[in-house]
């Protein structure tokens, strides 16, 4: 039966994070944009002792379903909460909420291409009584949205049964943390064979404190300025054979190990269509109010010839952002309940990045010399929506994969 | 929870409607809109379906309760095969669904199983008004209610098969409220009009119609003496025309694809090209996202939940974007063919235009 009741756990999840929202993010917010690469430990701290409290910050959908006391599966609605929660934190602060410890990308990346065993042995690390960080490396200078251009390589050492990883990673987010700060981990994405293109890819995961990784270099950059955004350099890196994620047969140069790879991103697209949510919502909800407190207040249901200007704008913010949250949900959903989304996560990630950029740009404009003014936050939102159009898949990669699904195209036959 | 799993019973109704839209209103679609008329043996078929019998509760001859996101599934799915036939199946619709949703017990009892359990038969609504700036929470025909009569005084346009109701469900401003009112035909001040001529739905036959000084007894007042309230009304005239929008819009991408698949240009498929491509991407993304808001606002609706009215309005508004973007794609997309007639694509974009400015000729 179609129906849109938040699930009990995810209202509950989230008015508790509503408070972390409202009084540990926004009071910070300006401090850490203003700050880069300052650490926001007592936000960390803070958001550490709650997952710790509310049963782990592993930071992904448990796989598996939980029971009633009869015994009868509960519907899985993990994903689904995982949306509302960076949904609710980007709400609060985007830039912040990319520095709640947990396993963050390098968890997604785990769940979406790990096998059992090594699921539950590489996310323990992030149940501890310490705060420890997750991420993922694939981008390189010659490859972002082409990544099977990557040159990092894996070479297996068979003497010593261990990879030996060479190359050189940007675009890190939270590389820093997981290295340096605390026992993290990095998944590393690098090609067995070269000359296998696409075939040859693999993901690895390098734990913090493996010998020959390190961070060469912090970005600055337009926003989510509390993020670090690391390049990593690899030479020589060892690692122990099991740290190549999927089973063994991923040795063998198919494209599965690429697919599996890939399916990490079917997990995350909606996750970022989430937080560009957050965004646009706190916007359109500081709009609102300041427009309330000149008194003007949005009339519903009027043709739109009679309605003034600004009315239109926010009445297409509301539209924009109802409908692009329910593409995340839906995405989700069908994530929870083991359907193939990978059309559904890109449209949320499409349209996710549309209308958060659209309308922290509209909220500027509307809002007069107030809008482009550090007094409000509006200006850091305009700046921190943009990157929501741009990591995890450009908004034109997403389309590209779109198109290929509603056209029942091979990469080969659309590029 | 959430969930984008219609019941079973839905997903019966809705391939049956499938089959009826592709089998009958497709091969008809064309050549009704050039002839302005939709074969009546058509419309009967498409009323047989029983969507509206579905949604009408058994005490009153039908064989379901009222379900707005039922009401959608169908809509989008039937309005695929061709919108003028869709709103003439939907039309008795337009003067039962207000007595379901807001009718009192007496007018259920009295109108509506004569309805739902005969054939297809021209009953009505009158609400659209021949001014651009058409409301329909500020209509300016107006009523007045003195003692045991109430007068009706006004213009109304666009009202569906309004030369051979047999009723018609009339809105208009009661102190400044919209409210409806029953009015059977040969009431003494109704004139019907010449029959509309337009951008499109040229099949489905609209007159305007004068009300001059009409008269009808108190208790003809939608839910009775007391009135009733116009929101969820509203709101259901919203969701139908959202609908509308999604299935002429799906129509017209599916449409769209299938060309660019099939015609070459510089060496490859025209959808090969990413300039096609991406457009193609962002109009099935744009349908995907206003089909969730306007399953939202129905379940909202359905549920009674405060917010249901917003929720319609915003899909109401999304949706008149959506068809306009979508359809000129489509036509966009088989460049000059999609001028021609031949194509449906242009009948489409036509159609497409009518979802902003016209709420009102369907309900769900």
């Amino acid at each position: 039966m179609i129906e849109f009741e938040a699930p009990k756990p995810i209202a509950k999840q989230n008015e508790m994070l509503k408070m972390a929202a409202d009084y540990r993010m926004r009071p910070i917010s300006r401090y850490f944009d203003e700050h880069e690469h300052e650490i926001p430990w007592d936000f960390i701290n803070f958001m550490h002792s709650v997952q710790q409290m509310a049963g782990g910050g592993g930071g992904m959908a448990p796989s598996e379903p939980k029971k009633d006391a009869d015994g009868k599966e509960r519907p899985r609605i993990g994903y689904q909460m995982l949306a509302c929660m960076l949904e609710m934190l980007s709400y609060g602060d985007v830039g912040l909420y990319l520095c709640v410890p947990g396993g963050g990308l390098g968890s997604a990346a785990i769940e979406a291409a790990g096998t059992l065993e090594q699921k539950q042995k590489f996310l323990a690390r992030f149940n501890t009584d310490k705060p420890a960080f997750g991420a993922m490396a694939i981008t390189e200078a010659q490859a972002g949205s082409d990544n099977s251009a990557l040159r990092t390589t894996a070479v297996l050492d068979k003497e010593k049964n261990e990879w030996v990883l060479n190359g050189e990673k940007i675009f890190v987010t939270c590389g820093q943390k997981a290295l340096e700060e605390g026992d993290g981990l990095v998944v590393i994405w690098a090609s067995i064979d070269l000359s296998a293109g696409r075939a040859g890819i693999r993901s690895f995961v390098v734990p913090a404190g493996a010998p020959g990784i390190k961070v060469t270099k912090l970005e600055h950059k337009m926003g989510i300025r509390a993020s670090d955004t690391a390049s990593l350099v690899l030479q020589d890196c060892r690692i122990p054979f099991e740290n190549i994620l999927g089973s063994p047969e991923v040795e063998q140069k198919t494209t599965e190990g690429f697919k599996g790879a890939m399916a990490t991103f079917d997990a995350t697209r909606p996750l970022i269509g989430a937080s560009a949510v957050g965004v646009a919502r706190a916007t359109l909800e500081l709009v609102k109010e300041q427009l309330a407190m000149q008194g003007i207040a949005i009339r519903y249901g009027l043709p739109r010839q009679k309605l003034t200007s600004i009315e239109r704008d926010v009445l297409d913010m509301e539209m924009m952002l109802k409908s692009a949250w329910l593409l995340v949900i839906k995405a989700v959903w069908m994530a929870d309940n083991r359907k193939a989304n990978s059309k559904e996560a890109s449209m949320s990630k499409v349209r996710g990045g549309d209308v958060v950029t659209k309308i922290t740009q509209k909220a500027v404009e509307l809002m007069g010399p107030l809008g482009y003014s550090r007094d409000l936050l509006l200006e850091k939102w305009f700046r921190d929506a943009k990157i929501s159009d741009i990591y995890e898949g450009t908004g034109q990669i997403n389309r590209l994969i779109v198109a290929r699904n509603i056209l029942g195209y091979r990469g080969s036959e659309l590029r | 929870m959430y969930s984008f799993e219609p019941t079973e019973e839905q997903r019966m109704l809705i391939d049956t409607i499938t089959r009826y839209a592709h089998s009958n209103l497709r091969p008809a679609s064309h050549d009704a809109d050039e002839e302005n008329q939709f074969p009546l043996n058509l419309i009967k078929k498409g009323w047989e379906l029983g969507v509206l019998q579905a949604s009408t509760p058994e005490a009153y001859g039908g064989f379901g309760e009222h379900s707005a996101v039922t009401g959608v599934l169908a809509t989008e799915e039937m309005a695929w095969g061709d919108l003028a036939g869709t709103m003439a199946v939907m039309t008795p619709g337009l003067f039962a669904v207000p007595i379901i949703l807001a009718g009192s017990e007496d007018q259920k009892k009295e109108y509506l199983p004569a309805i739902v359990e005969g054939d297809w038969s021209p009953y009505s609504a009158a609400i659209i008004e021949p001014y651009f700036d058409y409301d329909p929470n500020d209509l300016k025909t107006t009523a007045n209610v003195d003692g045991d009569t109430i007068t009706l005084s006004g213009e109304k346009s666009y009202v569906p098969f309004a030369n051979e109701a047999k009723m018609m469900l009339v809105f208009a401003s009661l102190d400044g409220k919209t409210q409806g009112f029953i009015v059977p035909a040969g009431t003494g001040g109704i004139t019907v009009g010449e029959r509309q001529k337009l951008l499109g739905i040229n099949a489905l036959p609209l007159y305007p119609v004068k009300f001059d000084k009409v008269q009808i007894p108190a208790s003809n007042r939608l839910g009775g003496v007391n009135g009733h309230d116009f929101a969820p009304i509203l709101a259901s005239q919203w969701l139908a025309n959202a609908s509308l929008a999604l299935g002429v819009s799906r129509a017209a991408l599916e449409y769209a694809i299938d060309y660019a698949k099939d015609r070459e240009v510089l060496g490859s498929k025209v959808a090969q090209k990413q300039a096609i491509a991406f457009m193609m991407a962002e109009m099935a993304t744009e349908i995907e996202a206003i089909r969730v808001l306007t399953w939202e606002a129905a379940w909202l609706l359905d549920t009674g939940k405060e917010d249901a009215y917003k929720e319609a309005y915003l899909a109401h508004i999304g949706a008149g974007d959506m068809a306009m973007m979508v359809t000129d794609r489509a036509v966009q997309i088989l460049g000059g063919h999609g001028y021609i007639r031949e194509h449906p694509v242009e009948k489409w974009m036509r159609e497409g235009r009518s979802f902003a400015s016209l709420p009102g000729m369907a309900i769900i």
